[in-house]
């Protein structure tokens, strides 16, 4: 009964890793449908306290669906669901990944990490304006979000946490001072 | 006419070191100072990073410590690398972790690093599933969980900014970046597509801009 549980979290999760391309969100959808809709193993309800909750926590919002494995069959139900939700996705890029760093000090080689470079960086500021309009709205986190840059250019060996501790204790001071 | 005369020097120094180097087989598992960098070292960095994990800053948290501190990469591996595991399923973030694990220490590494970025979400996610309705029911918890989440977009600005002024030494280079950011952040094209059409692209270029020598990475 249990074991059948756990197959079906793999037979559903496993190809939802391949398909999660560009992150957690692109499952979201079918991860729903899957578990509310055909399997009744969540409502609707408490698939959307589970997203808070994966939202709320450190981590990828895939957790999601470490979470509802969790929900069905405990923790077994927890591990089996990120095992197949990560590990798929993770070999994949472990193989791209191999062929890459086999052919290091090659001329295509060096040209595909020059080309891909500024691909890269272009992403990472495409990302910074995607979360934004996500996770930032007025004018308060728009400030944040400027003064960590500059301060981080200030002093770039300040450990990571302080800048999180920080954005969140300023916003709790002045949700508490009312404003 | 000097200037020739260093130049033809320079050029041959460096075909020296691509002889020297193509003699023995670069090994992908190997960080190119020969020292074999310790898998308790990259589960501590990366289960720290995955811990701290909020809102979505995180690729920019791997780059301070592979390249900024511990130097087990240079930039362009870092960010060829951003760009290549984003354009495959999974999430950025872990796909990253596995790059760096990968290219430090092999097959070990890569599992090392994404068991060390699963750890810590996979305890807290269901800590607070058992414990949800009292935080969700904290006053001011959302609003603390913004500032958070603002705080590592500005770290994903500020590895942005650093990484644009290392990659980008010259106009073609630039260009690609802010086309790339133009398409995916403002006029919100999907992700797949503009690498795709970007990258080989800004790959060609690069290729014919490049020595058939390979220049001396830092």
């Amino acid at each position: 009964m249990n074991i059948e549980i756990l197959l079906k979290l793999i037979v559903i999760l496993a190809p939802l890793s391949l398909a999660a391309l560009g992150g957690a969100t692109s499952i979201y959808a079918p991860l729903q449908h899957q578990s509310v809709d055909v399997e009744h193993w969540v409502s609707v309800r408490e698939f959307l306290d589970l997203f808070a909750i994966a939202r709320v926590t450190p981590g990828p919002g895939s957790m999601l669906g470490t979470l509802i494995g969790w929900k069905v069959a405990g923790l077994a139900g927890a591990l089996t669901a990120s095992l197949a939700l990560y590990l798929p996705s993770s070999a994949l890029v472990f193989a791209v990944g191999h062929v890459w760093h086999r052919h290091r000090g090659k001329k295509w080689h060096t040209a595909l990490e020059t080309g891909l470079a500024p691909i890269g960086s272009g992403l990472l500021f495409a990302g910074v304006v995607t979360l934004a309009r996500v996770a930032a709205e007025g004018i308060l986190p728009i400030c944040i979000i400027a003064g960590v840059a500059a301060l981080m250019m200030w002093r770039p060996r300040l450990h990571p946490f302080v800048f999180l501790l920080g954005g969140g204790c300023l916003c709790y001071g002045l949700y508490l001072s009312g404003l | 006419m000097t200037g020739d005369l260093s130049r033809w020097i320079i050029g041959h120094k460096i075909k020296a070191q691509h002889w020297r180097r193509r003699g023995k087989k670069p090994e992908g598992d190997r960080v190119e100072q020969g020292e074999k960098v310790p898998l308790g070292a990259i589960y501590r960095v990366f289960f720290e990073i995955g811990l701290f994990s909020f809102g979505g800053g995180l690729v920019a948290w791997i780059h301070r410590e592979a390249v900024d501190i511990r130097k087990w990469m240079t930039n362009e591996e870092f960010l060829s690398g951003v760009a290549l595991t984003q354009i495959m399923p999974g999430v950025n973030s872990t796909n990253t972790a596995i790059y760096v694990g990968q290219r430090l220490r092999g097959l070990p590494g890569a599992a090392t690093a994404l068991g060390a970025m699963l750890t810590g979400p996979f305890c807290a996610v269901l800590l607070a599933a058992v414990f949800y309705q009292y935080l969700l029911g904290l006053p001011g918890f959302q609003e603390a969980m913004v500032g958070v989440a603002a705080a590592a977009i500005g770290m994903l600005l500020r590895t942005g900014i650093a990484s644009a002024k290392m990659t980008t030494k010259g106009l073609v280079p630039a260009l690609m970046m802010v086309l790339t950011f133009i398409a995916v952040g403002i006029l919100r094209y999907p992700l797949i597509p503009v690498v795709c059409v970007m990258g080989p692209i800004s790959v060609a270029l690069a290729f014919w801009r490049t020595p058939s020598v390979p220049e001396e990475r830092a």
